[in-house]
């Protein structure tokens, strides 16, 4: 029980603090750009889980989903193929390098120019801007593979696409799984940039539409609700990396034990 | 049945071969330069011998001997200058089926993101064999090694002995019909060492299959091989080739004891030190020749 | 012709295997650099092919030919200068606002066992919110200033700096911490001493991290808001029909960052070694 309350008071506390301190702060001398709380979650509610949740969250949230997709899938396929030749990787490593330091949102105006302000330019862009952290950890992981487990794949007879899979694929998956915690952030700000550039809907859209029309408390709950999205994209993942790679989690801990 | 203590031992100074009918592998004039930029370097120069059918031969010499780049060159993943290997009639020019390497270093050569069980059931899996067939072979070998209790633990969760008795288990179910073993037990404390060393006499015994160990442990040689191949330093050829007259049946203390157990080991020992002091056979050769 | 077994303890199996990868990378070196080369000019060719094929609109996509001698003319354009220059400006300020806020609460929160337990929910909450989230705050407060392009900026790059200094002092060796308090070493003197150089390489892959970060950043504000800066010009060359200027633009864009992440490279490969002649140990 005390332990219960101990982690209320944790997790809780300083975000309880800094809420109320805004709360009053606002409610003593009221600011024109940073509503009340209390002013936030009215609209929050309103604007959020009405007709808006189908015609901007969720398209939002499914073109982001899909971006990322295709950036992880095509990142580790690339990302093997690549790491597994040395020809190959240093025929790429320009490219590559120079498209990852590239600042994606610059890509932006071309492509409204070539593919045109549609689901198809913005799922693109995400993908494009995903795939680095992805396909470079990938070539990495797979460049690295530890040279007794190749012998051991070689001497058993495991080649090719098996020895990807059951030997080399396993070996980079935490190297694979740090470019894909990289890669989410990006994909969501990307998200939302495209959809702040010609467009009519989607969360980018509507917290600008908001702030151009001066509806601070909707322009706040915006904000809120991207903050969610960003969290909600970290826990899943979190629980996803968690599972996929137990087994590298049970071997640092007992390595940080001795 | 117990030789004279002072009988001769039964020693040649070269690789000792076999009639073809009666042998599992050959190898012939093996020889391995590795090139670098300060020149090539000649680690292995001619080696010669045939391994027999349920022969557990022990490979000993000095650091440096090339032992490693002879084990690799044998089991297929380095390819030999000039020479040759034959397993079965066949020339080894990539890992054959009917062979199976332990290696070094377990820690690395077990796979820590699969179960014991799937570690040991993975080269039968990659070989396409039905599922009933793969866990019967994993759980006879798990047994064999006296690891059925742990199939669900991971590698990293056992001790160093435990994990090498894994990377055994996995190359028994493999089937094959000669079992390679690098220098398996160096990184591992003594007493596991001496129960290692038991097991493998005992799953030699029990499948029939023939054990080519490497190892610089001369006690290790003598106890463990019906055979000791003594090579010399590097560039290296074969010193010696001894045959281990010790009963069957061992035991690390009866065995260890006996006389003539001293003796062999007296022998070994002196002969490494010699080619730690650089004697070449060769030379020695060519001098009583000239 | 064929040398001798080496003499100094190193069995010939360990000596060969550094000498052959010795030769293997210095041999490799040329063909290496010739590949890299081929790679750029295969993208190179394959820009030129379909943009005069017609796979895409011609007119948004104009060849290599046309756009790269148009980057060698933007270059001599006092006006991309500028750009540059504020563009640099902002991501330089935004950086450095960062990393002190960023290095002063993770030292003071890493510390502390109790301000860290504190402030964990508090940080995973914040730290996964998009920065581009506060461009509707950025413009209300201000408009077109640089402040706006900063707010973005530091909001972003201070996280990546932050969580890293957390893992930094985290990793300090509580034997070194308690040996130095036991010898009179103040506070101060404890964090110049002991935290300090155990938590400078975190410090510098956040800094190399958050040098990214910042510069996505800054274009960000200047393409979306307009503050001006290299953003800015591209959105003008594309407005106006420009396109080359506009490609020659983004092509320079991708060098600058090139610039920055070799800059922070070399910045974290410098400091790491230092900090390993320092202290004499390995490190990860």
């Amino acid at each position: 029980m005390k332990k219960a309350v101990v982690w209320i008071a944790f997790t809780f506390g300083l975000p309880a603090i800094l809420i109320s301190l805004w709360w009053i702060v606002t409610a003593i001398s009221p600011n024109f750009f940073f509503p009340n709380p209390g002013e936030i979650l009215v609209p929050f509610f309103e604007t959020w889980f009405g007709p808006r949740l189908w015609l901007d969250v969720l398209p939002s949230i499914l073109r982001f989903g899909v971006g990322v997709v295709i950036a992880m899938v095509l990142g580790v396929v690339i990302g093997v193929v690549v790491g597994l030749n040395r020809d190959l990787r240093s025929l790429t490593e320009p490219t590559f390098e120079f498209f990852r330091a590239l600042p994606a949102p610059v890509l932006i105006p071309p492509l409204l120019l070539l593919i045109g302000p549609n689901d198809a330019m913005k799922i693109f862009i995400i993908a494009l801007a995903s795939i680095w952290p992805v396909l470079l950890n990938t070539v990495e992981g797979v460049r690295a593979a530890d040279s007794v487990q190749n012998e051991t794949s070689r001497s058993y007879g495991i080649q090719g696409f098996r020895r990807v899979r059951f030997q080399v694929l396993p070996g980079a998956a935490p190297q694979i799984m740090a470019g894909i915690r990289q890669c989410l952030p990006i994909g969501l700000i990307l998200m939302v940039i495209s959809e702040m550039f010609n467009t009519t809907a989607g969360l980018g859209f509507a917290i600008i539409q908001f702030q151009r029309t001066f509806a601070i408390p909707e322009m706040w709950s915006g904000i809120l609700v991207l903050g969610l999205l960003g969290y909600g994209v970290a826990v899943v993942f979190r629980i996803f990396e968690r599972r996929i790679l137990r087994w590298y989690h049970g071997l640092k801990d007992l390595e940080n034990a001795s | 049945m117990l030789p004279d203590a002072s009988a001769p031992l039964n020693t040649v100074s070269h690789g000792r071969t076999l009639p073809p009918e009666e042998t599992l592998l050959s190898v012939r004039g093996l020889q391995k330069i590795y090139e670098t930029d300060g020149g090539p370097i000649e680690a292995v120069r001619d080696l010669t011998f045939d391994l027999g059918k349920n022969e557990l031969t022990c490979l000993v010499g000095p650091s440096g001997s090339g032992k490693t780049t002879l084990l690799k060159c044998i089991a297929g993943l380095l390819a030999p200058t000039s020479g040759e290997v034959v397993l079965d009639g066949k020339k080894v020019t990539s890992p054959p089926k009917k062979m199976a390497v332990v290696f070094q270093e377990y820690g690395r050569s077990l796979f820590p993101w699969l179960r014991v069980a799937e570690n040991v059931e993975l080269p039968l899996r990659n070989a396409g064999m039905p599922k009933d067939e793969r866990s019967r072979l994993v759980a006879e070998a798990l047994d064999n090694v006296g690891l059925s209790h742990v199939p669900k633990s991971y590698p990293w969760q056992l001790s160093g002995g435990m994990q090498q008795r894994v990377a055994i288990a996995r190359a028994i179910a493999y089937q094959p019909e000669v079992l390679l073993m690098d220098e398996p037990f160096a990184a591992v404390d003594a007493q596991t060492r001496a129960d290692l060393e038991d097991l493998v006499r005992k799953v030699r015994k029990e499948l029939g299959i023939s054990v080519l160990f490497v190892t610089h442990d001369i006690d290790e040689s003598v106890y463990l091989g019906n055979r000791v191949i003594m090579l010399s330093s590097s560039p290296t050829i074969v010193q010696e080739d001894l045959i281990v007259d010790l009963p069957d049946e061992r035991d690390q203390l009866e065995t260890r004891s006996m006389q003539r157990f001293t003796e062999l080991r007296h022998h070994v020992y002196e002969q490494i030190q010699l080619a730690k002091k650089g004697f070449r056979p060769d030379d020695a050769v060519a001098q009583s020749r000239g | 012709m064929t040398t001798a077994p080496p003499a100094d303890g190193h069995t010939v199996t360990t000596t060969v295997a550094i000498a052959r990868a010795r030769t293997r990378q210095r041999s490799y070196r040329p063909r290496r650099a010739i590949l890299g080369a081929t790679g750029i000019l295969i993208v190179l060719l394959a820009w030129e092919g379909v943009s005069r094929s017609g796979i895409a609109d011609a007119r948004y996509l104009p060849p290599p030919t046309e756009v790269i001698p148009r980057l060698f003319q933007v270059l001599t354009i006092g006006d991309f200068w500028i750009a540059v220059g504020q563009t640099l400006g902002a991501w330089a300020l935004g950086l450095g606002i960062a990393l002190v806020l960023a290095t002063v609460l993770g030292v003071v929160i890493g510390l502390s066992p109790f301000l860290r337990r504190f402030t964990n929910s508090t940080v995973e909450f914040l730290r996964p919110v998009p920065s581009v989230a506060l461009i509707p705050l950025a413009v209300l407060l201000f408009g077109l200033r640089i402040e706006a392009s900063l707010l973005l900026i530091v909001y972003a790059a201070f996280w990546q700096i932050f969580i890293q200094v957390l893992y930094g002092v985290a990793d300090v060796d509580t034997v070194a911490m308690a040996t130095g308090r036991s010898y009179g070493f103040s506070k101060w003197q404890r964090i110049r001493d002991i935290v300090f150089p155990t938590a400078l390489p975190y410090l510098m892959t956040g800094l190399r991290l958050a040098a990214a970060v910042a510069l996505i950043l800054a274009i960000t504000a200047q393409l979306i808001i307009g503050t001006p800066g290299l953003g800015a010009e591209i959105l003008k060359a594309q407005n106006g029909g420009q396109y080359s200027t506009m490609y020659a633009l983004l092509l320079a864009t991708g060098f600058l960052g090139i610039l920055i992440n070799t800059g922070a490279r070399v910045l974290e490969r410098a400091t790491l070694s230092w900090h390993q002649s320092v202290r004499g140990e390995a490190v990860q």
